[in-house]
C-alpha cells in the first residue's frame, strides 16, 4: 500500500520511547553502584518501586482505555523514585511514593506530557514530608564500615546537625566532618594524602557516602550526564548552569552559616552532595516540566541553582534540591509565556511609522 | 579555504543519503511514449493553453502562454501531436487542465546552436528569460523574469548561487555543478549584467566539496568575478532565508523578499537553465531529476522532458525492487507524497524518491514539551505552542503565535520525539487561519 501523508516523510531516530529507555540507561550504572555499597535490601527497594510506579500506570490504563506503558514513562518514574529512596526506607513508602506520583502527579493532569511536576520528584517529596523520620534514616556504604548503621546520616545532615550546636563556627562543613571523625575510606585516605584533594571529597566523587540508592556516586551521574548529552536525549544547559549557578552562589555566600565570612564557601564539594547530581542530570532536565527554550531552560537553572543554595543553606533540612526544582516547575509555565524564542528577521517595530 | 558558514538559529541534521546517486552521471532520457504537460508548472496563475486537441506542434514551439504577471510561458519538449487537453492531479494534488502530445521526432527539428549574447542589454535579457518560461527550479517554480526584475531604488548587493540542495537525496543540482560548471558560471555572469549585483557568492553546502574544487577552477579560468562559499551542512540551508543568513549575514524580515535585504538568490539549476535559454535560445522544456530512494534497483539523474511520466522515470532507473511504502516529488524533507505513477513531472520536480520504512513504525504520543521543535525552527517559532492551540480550535491564537511565519520545512516534525503532525497541523491552521480572517 502506498501512503499518502504529510512532509516531512523522513524522521530523525528519536522517539518517546528510545528517549525514555536511553534516560534509564544512563540511570543503571548509578542504580547497580547504589546495590553494590548498599546490598541486596537496594535492591529490593528499586524493584518495589518500579513494579508499583508501573502497576498504577497499568491500572490507570485500564480506567482511561489509553496504552502508554510501551512508552516505558511509568518505568522511569520508578526507577528514580526508588533512587531517592535510602535503602534502608521501610518498603511501603516506595510504593506510596510511586502509587503517588503516578495517580496524582502525572494522571490527574492527563498522563505524560500534561503534568507541571515531575512525577518523581512529587512522589518523593510526598512521603518525604508525610514520613519524615523514616526518610530520614541512612545507612552507611559497606566499604566504611558498619558501625550504627542504621542510624547514620548522610555527610549533608551530619554536617548541618553538627552545625546548629553552634560548636563549629569557623569550620566549614568538611572539617567539620574531619573533627567528628565522620567515617572515611581508606582508599580515599591515602589518594588524600598523595593529592591534597580533600578525602571526603574524594569519597563522594567515587560513591561512599551515606545517601539514597541512586545519589552516591557522582562519577556515575556524570557519566550517565555525558552518555544523554552524547545521544542528544538532553543539552548540557540546564546540569551545567544548575551547577554553576548553585557552586558560584556556595563560594560567594556558602561561608556564611559557619561563620567564615564571604567568598570562603567550597566550590565542587557540595555539587557531590546529597540528590545534587541525580538532581541536575535527570530530574530537572525532565522534558515535562521544564521551559521548552534555551533561554528559558537557563532561567529555569539558575532558579534552581539559587533555591537549592538558599534551602540546603539556611533551610531546616540538609536537602534542597528536590523542593528547589519543583518550585522552579511551578514557575515553568510562566517563564515559557514570556521568554520566547528571537524570532528570524525581527525588526524593532519604527515608533510611530506606518508598518 | 576560509571557515564554513552556516545559519545560526535552528536546523537540523538528516542523514544525506546522497550516495545512492551521486556518482551516477546525468544521462538523457528516452524521448517517452507520451508527455502530459500541465498548465501549472510554476507559482502564480496557470499559463493559457494557445493550441488544440489534434494540433500538430514542433519542439521549442510555445503552446501556453502567461496567464498574468506571476505567471510563465510553457513550451513543448518534443514534436508531436496533442491527443487530449483534460485535467490532471499533479503530484501536489494541484488539479488542472494539462496538454497530452504524443511525440513524433521529426528530420527537421531544431537543434539550438550557440548564439552571441554579448552585445544585448539587460532588459533584451530579461526579455528572453520571460519569453522562454523560465522559473526557479529549487522547487517554489517562481517566474524567473519577476524576480529578476529589481525595483527602482533597490541596490542589489549580493546574487547568491544557491547550489546547497539540503534536501537528502536529491544529486540533481550537485551533478550539475560537476559537469557543467562553465555553463553555471556563464549563467551568473548573464544575471549579474541584469541586476549589476555588488559580488557573486556560490553556496554549497561541506557534502559537496568536489563542487567547490571543481567551480573554484573553472572560476579561475574564467576570470569571474565570482566566489565560493562553502556551507556547513544543515537542513534547510537551501532556504533563501538560511542562505542569505549563512552566506551574507543578514535576515530577510517576516513577509519581505531577499531584494528587500539587497539580495538575489537564484538555484543553480535555474541558472544553468538561464544560459541555456540566452546562449542557445532554448526554451526551459527538460530538467534534471534524480530519481531515487531504497526501493529503485538502479538510482540516478536523468534529463528528463518536463511532462514525462514518472512511471518512465522510475523504469529508466530500472524500475522498482519492491512496493515502496510512499512515493515522494521532490525531496523527503518538503516534498509531496503521490500514489499514481503516471503524474507528470513539472519544472519544479527535483526529485523522485520510492522510499521503504524499516524498522517499526513509531507511535504518536503526547507532546513531552521537550523544546526539540523550538530549539529546531529555524525562524524561532515555537511549534509546540502552536500545535496546542490549533488542535484546541483557537486558530487567532495561533496566529498570534506567528504560525504565517511557518515555512513549512518540516525542521520541528522530523525532530518531534513524539511523533506529532505538526506540519501537517500547520498546513491546517494556516487555511483555517485565513478562512476566519
Ligand atoms: S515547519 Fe514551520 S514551525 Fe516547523 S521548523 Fe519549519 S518553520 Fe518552524
Ligand atoms: S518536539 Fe514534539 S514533543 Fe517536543 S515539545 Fe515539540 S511538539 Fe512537543
Amino acid at each position: 500500500m502506498i501512503k499518502v501523508s504529510s512532509s516531512p516523510h523522513v524522521h530523525s531516530r528519536q522517539n518517546t520511547q528510545s528517549i525514555m529507555l536511553f534516560v534509564i540507561l544512563a540511570l543503571c550504572p548509578s542504580a547497580i553502584w547504589g546495590v553494590f555499597v548498599f546490598g541486596l535490601r537496594a535492591l529490593v527497594v528499586l524493584a518495589i518501586s518500579i513494579a508499583s510506579s508501573v502497576a498504577a500506570e497499568y491500572a490507570l490504563n485500564l480506567i482511561s482505555k489509553e496504552k502508554t506503558l510501551w512508552d516505558l514513562t511509568a518505568v522511569l518514574t520508578g526507577l528514580l523514585i526508588g533512587m531517592n529512596m535510602s535503602p534502608a526506607v521501610p518498603l511501603g513508602i516506595p510504593v506510596l511514593a510511586s502509587v503517588f506520583a503516578i495517580a496524582v502527579v502525572k494522571w490527574t493532569f492527563g498522563g505524560v506530557g500534561c503534568n507541571w511536576m515531575n512525577p518523581a520528584l512529587g512522589g518523593r517529596v510526598f512521603v518525604f514530608f508525610s514520613f519524615s523520620s523514616a526518610m530520614s534514616r541512612f545507612v552507611l556504604p559497606s566499604a566504611l564500615g558498619n558501625a550504627d548503621a542504621v542510624s547514620s546520616a548522610t555527610t549533608l545532615s551530619f554536617a548541618k546537625t553538627a552545625l546548629s550546636s553552634g560548636e563549629f563556627i569557623g569550620q566549614n562543613s568538611l572539617q567539620i566532618l574531619q573533627t567528628q571523625l565522620y567515617p572515611v575510606s581508606r582508599f580515599a585516605e591515602s589518594l588524600s594524602n598523595s593529592t591534597g584533594i580533600n578525602a571526603y571529597t574524594i569519597d563522594a566523587f567515587f560513591g561512599l557516602q551515606g545517601g539514597c540508592i541512586g545519589e552516591v556516586s557522582a562519577l556515575l551521574l556524570i557519566l550517565g550526564g555525558l552518555f544523554l548529552i552524547a545521544t542528544k536525549v538532553i543539552t548540557w544547559h540546564i546540569p551545567v548552569v544548575y551547577a554553576a549557578s548553585y557552586a558560584l552562589l556556595n563560594w560567594v555566600f556558602g561561608g556564611l552559616p559557619y561563620g567564615t565570612g564571604l567568598f570562603s564557601g567550597l566550590v565542587i564539594d557540595p555539587l557531590l552532595r546529597g540528590g545534587f547530581l541525580l538532581g541536575a542530570i535527570f530530574m530537572a532536565t525532565d522534558y515535562v516540566t521544564t521551559p521548552v527554550t534555551r533561554k528559558g531552560q537557563v532561567i529555569f537553572a539558575c532558579g534552581c541553582g539559587l533555591f537549592t543554595f538558599i534551602l540546603r543553606s539556611f533551610g531546616s533540612l540538609a536537602e534542597g534540591v528536590s523542593l528547589a526544582i519543583i518550585i522552579m516547575n511551578i514557575v515553568t509555565p510562566t517563564i515559557d509565556r514570556y521568554v520566547r524564542p528571537k524570532k528570524f528577521g525581527y525588526v524593532k517595530p519604527v515608533k510611530g511609522g506606518a508598518k | 579555504m576560509s571557515r564554513f558558514l552556516t545559519f545560526p538559529r535552528g536546523g537540523v541534521h538528516p542523514g544525506d543519503m546522497k550516495d545512492l546517486s551521486k556518482d551516477s552521471p546525468i544521462k538523457t532520457l528516452e524521448t517517452p511514449a507520451e508527455l502530459i504537460i500541465s498548465m501549472s508548472q510554476h507559482l502564480g496563475a496557470p499559463a493559457v493553453c494557445q493550441k488544440a486537441k489534434g494540433d500538430r506542434v514542433r519542439k521549442g514551439e510555445l503552446i501556453a502562454t502567461a496567464a498574468s504577471f506571476i505567471s510563465a510561458n510553457i513550451h513543448s519538449p518534443v514534436s508531436g501531436t496533442i491527443t487530449d487537453i483534460r485535467p490532471v492531479t499533479l503530484a501536489n494534488s494541484v488539479c488542472c487542465d494539462a496538454v497530452f502530445i504524443k511525440p513524433e521526432p521529426a528530420e527537421d527539428d531544431p537543434t539550438f546552436d550557440t548564439k552571441g549574447y554579448a552585445s544585448l542589454s539587460g532588459e533584451e535579457l530579461l526579455g528572453i528569460i520571460k519569453d522562454q518560461g523560465l522559473v526557479g527550479l529549487g522547487g517554489a517554480t517562481f517566474p524567473v523574469n519577476v524576480k529578476l526584475t529589481v525595483p527602482i531604488g533597490k541596490p542589489v548587493d549580493f546574487l547568491v548561487l544557491n547550489g546547497v540542495e539540503c534536501e537528502p537525496y536529491l544529486t540533481a543540482d550537485y551533478r550539475l555543478m560537476l559537469e557543467h560548471p562553465r555553463a553555471i558560471l556563464d549563467g551568473a555572469m548573464i544575471i549579474s549584467k541584469i541586476v549589476n549585483p555588488g559580488s557573486i557568492i556560490i553556496g554549497i553546502e561541506a557534502n559537496k566539496m568536489d563542487c567547490v574544487a571543481v567551480l573554484e577552477d573553472e572560476i579561475r579560468k574564467a576570470g569571474y568575478p565570482i566566489k565560493v562559499a562553502p556551507l556547513k551542512m544543515k537542513y534547510p540551508q537551501g532556504d533563501e532565508k538560511q542562505l542569505l543568513k549563512a552566506v551574507t549575514g543578514r535576515e530577510i524580515p517576516s513577509g519581505k523578499l531577499p531584494i528587500d535585504i539587497g539580495s538575489i538568490v537564484c538555484n543553480v539549476g535555474t541558472v544553468n537553465a538561464i544560459q541555456q535559454a540566452v546562449a542557445f535560445g532554448k526554451p526551459l522544456f527538460e530538467r534534471v531529476v534524480t530519481v531515487t530512494g531504497n526501493c529503485v534497483r538502479n538510482p540516478g539523474n536523468f534529463l528528463a522532458p518536463i511532462g514525462t511520466k514518472i512511471r518512465d522515470l522510475i523504469e529508466a532507473a530500472g524500475g522498482l525492487v519492491e512496493e515502496p511504502d510512499k512515493l515522494i516529488s521532490g525531496g523527503p524533507m518538503m516534498g509531496f507524497s503521490f500514489w499514481d505513477l503516471d503524474t507528470p513531472i513539472t519544472k519544479g520536480t527535483s526529485g523522485i524518491l520510492a522510499l521503504k520504512y524499516k524498522g517499526r513504525q513509531q507511535r504518536q504520543t503526547h507532546c513531552l514539551h521537550c523544546g526539540k521543535c523550538v530549539a529546531a525552527c529555524p525562524i524561532g517559532l515555537e511549534p509546540t505552542m502552536m500545535y496546542n492551540l490549533i488542535t484546541s480550535g483557537d486558530y487567532a491564537g495561533a496566529m498570534a503565535h506567528d504560525l504565517m511565519d511557518c515555512k513549512e520545512c518540516g525542521s520541528c516534525s522530523f525532530s518531534c520525539p513524539a511523533q506529532l503532525p505538526l506540519v501537517q497541523t500547520f498546513r491546517l491552521g494556516k487555511k483555517m487561519g485565513r478562512a476566519k480572517k
